[in-house]
């Protein structure tokens, strides 16, 4: 059969990053193609490329066999692809028609929209791909599941044949990801090319015809979707190779440090993200926590903190409840914060090295006496932190936005462990830097472990939690389905328990 | 050391060439008004370096600095206080009120009003906080109606029970006994020059400004709560992350602008008229706001900037005497400095933000080595 989209060694570079490693990816007319990969695999920036909206730095890209470079997605669609974006790019205050041709309006003479041929196009779009809309509906009217097919509508109106679809299940529930399934079919049917990003197995397993896995921006695999099964999937998605189990000697001690009890978080459309969740991490314990993304440990991790409102349970530290303490009152009591993505939780790129150092710390000694900021005192415990942790930099004085994601990092982490926290919560603390930085960020967990902090890690990267953890929980829908021993437990026996295709009994 | 140098350049270079390109596009719009835009510098620049004029144009420039300080608070955190002109002008309101209804000893009674001000202020500001906080209404619509509310009912206040005599079309509160008022400062400037001429009175409100912008600079750049502020205006997120609690710094933030807003209006009610009437200087806020932006948000910036609005106001006034050209060509002036001056600030942010950028990386590659 025919390559819709052939994709030779694509790479792409950001400052300290290797997004795309010399990816390809061949894609038959015809077909469903998923792509699958943790966050951070290169899966966003490969669509990005294919989409026009970034170019690669090198490699070269086909569609339909002839060789493009686009400059833009403009130049994507005149190519017949077209993109439905996870968030979808509707204006919810004009009809679904206006929304549609919205940019490639049928135009009469004098400028005028042709409004009868717009409709008359929609609805034989609209039929011939058995997609059911009301195009006179306000978008702001419509179902998430509708809303959606009205972006694929849209690509579709503008002659796409090639669909890329960024993790459209995201978004939906079970129903209407049935009913998209069915849509997808149908489209199919009628020839279109349609690739699907995602990380939810079974998912893709449902509805691919193909799959592409992509680990730390490199191609590690394309399969036929008959030929796997989920676990086999989560195995190339995390690796299959088992890490060196850890020799460090056990340094769990019987004090616990964090204890939460029942916790629920619901979300703003009130159903529970976090359900439920009961766990304990003693002294000199590294307990890991995975799951897919989205499976309630960002919102477990805000209702420890205390920036998230909790429904019911409770948090106690050191025995202590804290249930109703503010942020800064667990932070003073000794609760380390790691966020999961640092730019928008953990630092102020505009200011510099020794203002980022204090925050988070700013009531505490050196970082300020009696109110007020201790600049030189600052300054000093930012020259310790840089020098202990080997954050590479000119001096304190410089911004953060200036420094490497892996120094920024080092930064984050010594800042935390410097305040000699009672627990540390680390949310993805090696993602997206270089193996150096991420050696040296292993290092300082450990050394803190043995020192008896008490630790939450959360993380995508199986290996580092199996490397790390003393004890893996493993979140799903907000749960905690399991409970496992990392010196025994397997990547394929993880992956089937964070994809919800088992469940263990004692939980 | 010439790194230093180099940055003090850059930050130099934005606002030096606002006022280029505003000596340039105001020479072009005179011209074509058919003036001589040599000859109205020329006389500006003559008139506006005269002494007495410079004591006008100090008094002018304290309540822009003010203002633009009460501005720039909001600013540190994101928050957009458009409120500083009704904050100032029921400050100064009630202050006059108060302080002419009664009569305290000495410095009390100064003390007693500029209090009244500043609580006045914060609280009127500190509505609009309350409505962001408790509410989530935006702080720009909600300082807006504020504003309304507030010059509106001023204005009613005054209109009937305050009104100088039957059948007077002036009103105003009663006047403030001596002990209430701002002694001038002609003596202090005198001790550097000749005699200030008859009429030309320093206002003891260049005082307030100074001790306002001291305030200012410690509150922001010194003590743990400015950090704070800052912290969230940098990124909400993480300040919250780290602590900060997100509503209590709105609700700071508006108190405190409002507070020094309060004290805007002093120079009129405790300088010029004695008393809140109808001839009080509207406009003073957003005027802030502007020169807020100029000085970005910066203690001695905002002084440069004050100063510099001020002296093209005052200096403006020669025109009319003179014909050279039209005095509303200040008005131009001011406002392309502010558009200039907005984008060559980015503009040199950028190179900045490259030249740092650079030597962190060069940083890198030599611990590499």
């Amino acid at each position: 059969m025919a390559l819709a989209i052939e994709l030779i060694d694509i790479t792409k570079r950001f400052p300290g990053v290797l997004a795309n490693d010399r990816v390809n990816l061949s894609v038959e007319a015809g077909e469903i193609h998923a792509i699958c990969g943790e966050n951070g695999a290169g899966k966003s920036t490969l669509m990005k490329i294919l989409y026009g909206m970034q170019p690669p730095d090198e490699g070269k890209m086909l569609v339909n066999g002839k060789e493009v470079n686009f400059a833009s997605p403009s130049e994507a669609i005149d190519a017949g692809i077209g993109m439905v974006h996870q968030h979808f790019m509707l204006a919810d205050n004009l009809s679904v028609l206006e929304n549609v041709i919205l940019g490639s309006e049928p135009v009469m003479s004098g400028g005028r929209i042709d409004f009868n041929e717009a409709h008359r196009h929609l609805a034989e779009v609209a039929d011939s791909y058995g997609l059911d809309v009301e195009a006179d509906d306000l978008v702001e009217s419509l179902e998430v599941g509708e809303r959606q097919r009205v972006e694929i509508i849209k690509v579709l109106y503008r002659g796409g044949e090639i669909l890329i679809l960024d993790e459209p299940t995201a978004v939906l529930v079970p129903q209407e990801v049935e009913e998209l399934f069915r849509n997808l079919r149908e489209l199919k049917a009628r020839g279109s090319t349609i690739i699907f990003i995602d990380h939810k197995l079974l998912e893709v397993l449902e509805i691919a015809d193909s799959i592409t896995v992509l680990r730390q921006g490199r191609t590690v695999a394309t399969v036929k979707a008959e030929d796997v099964t989920a676990a086999d999937l989560a195995e190339l998605m995390v690796g299959s190779e088992l890490p060196s189990p850890e020799t460090t000697e056990n340094t769990v001690t019987d004090t616990v440090a964090l204890e939460v009890t029942g916790l629920t978080v619901l979300d703003e459309d009130k159903r529970p993200s976090v359900s439920n969740v009961s766990l304990r991490v003693r002294k000199g314990e590294i307990v890991g926590i995975a799951g897919v993304e989205g499976n309630g440990q960002g919102e477990l991790i805000d209702a420890i903190v205390g920036t998230a409102d909790i429904s019911t349970g409770s948090i106690s530290l050191l025995g202590e409840d804290i249930t109703n303490w503010e942020v800064r009152a667990r932070r003073e009591a000794g609760i380390g914060l790691v966020p999961q993505d640092r730019h928008h939780e953990g630092l102020l790129l505009s200011a510099p090295l020794w203002e980022n150092a204090a925050l988070g710390h700013q009531t505490q000694v050196p970082f300020s006496k009696r109110g007020w900021i201790d600049r030189a005192g600052s300054k000093a415990q930012t020259e310790r932190i840089v020098e202990e942790f080997g954050v590479r930099t000119p001096n304190v004085e410089v911004a953060s936005y200036a420094l490497s994601g892996g120094n920024q990092q080092k930064l984050i982490i010594g800042r935390e462990m410097t305040a000699n926290p009672v627990v540390l919560i680390a949310a993805h603390p090696t993602r997206g830097i270089d193996v150096g930085a991420q050696a040296a960020v292993w290092q300082s967990i450990r050394d803190a472990r043995a020192e008896g902090l008490a630790t939450m890690l959360i993380s995508a990267d199986l290996d580092e939690l199996i490397g790390l953890s003393d004890t893996i929980l493993v979140m799903f829908h907000g749960e905690i389905v399991a409970e496992l021993d990392p010196a025994s437990i397997t990547p394929r026996d993880l992956g089937s328990y964070m994809t919800g295709a088992a469940r263990s009994e004692d939980n | 050391m010439p790194k230093d140098f180099k940055t003090l350049m850059l930050t130099v270079a934005a606002p030096a060439t606002a006022v280029v390109f505003a000596l340039l596009f105001s020479s072009l719009v005179l011209l074509l008004a058919g003036s001589n835009p040599i000859d109205a510098f020329a006389d500006m620049l003559e008139y506006g370096t005269r002494l007495e004029v410079m004591v006008d144009i100090l008094n002018r420039a304290v309540p822009l600095y003010i203002s633009g300080i009460a501005a720039a608070v909001g600013f540190r955190m994101n928050l957009f206080n458009i409120g500083v002109e009704g904050q100032y002008s029921m400050g100064a309101f009630f202050a006059a009120a108060a302080g002419g209804a009664i009569v305290l000893p000495g410095f009390l009674h100064l003390l007693f009003i500029l209090v009244v001000a500043m609580v006045v202020g914060a609280l009127w500001a500190g509505l609009a906080g309350w409505l962001k906080v408790a509410r989530g209404v935006n702080e720009v619509i909600s300082t807006i109606m504020l504003n309304f509310i507030a010059l509106g009912g001023v204005i009613a206040a005054l209109i009937v029970p305050w009104r100088d005599g039957e059948g007077s079309l002036n009103s105003g509160t009663k006047l403030i006994e001596d002990s209430g008022l701002l002694p001038d400062l002609n003596w202090l400037l005198e001790i550097f020059t000749r005699d200030i001429g008859k009429s030309r009175e320093l206002s003891g409100a260049l005082v307030l400004a100074v001790l306002v912008g001291i305030f200012y600079h410690l509150l922001i750049n010194r003590s743990r709560l400015g950090f704070d502020l800052r912290a969230s205006g940098m990124n909400p997120m993480a300040a919250k992350a780290g602590g900060v609690p997100p509503k209590q710094m709105v609700m700071l933030a508006m108190v405190v602008s409002g507070a020094i807003a309060g004290l805007v209006g002093m120079v009129d009610i405790l300088s010029r008229a004695g008393r809140y009437d109808n001839n009080f200087t509207p406009g003073l806020g957003f005027a802030g706001i502007a020169v807020a932006l100029l000085g970005r948000n910066h203690a001695v910036g905002v002084a440069f900037s004050a100063l510099l609005f001020a002296f093209l106001s005052a200096s403006s006034s020669i025109l009319q005497i003179t014909g050279s050209a039209s005095p509303e060509i200040v008005v131009i002036m001011q406002g392309i400095i502010l558009l200039v001056a907005v984008i060559a600030y980015e503009f040199v942010n950028r190179i900045k933000e490259r030249e740092v950028t650079r030597l962190a990386s060069l940083a890198v590659e030599g611990a590499d080595a």
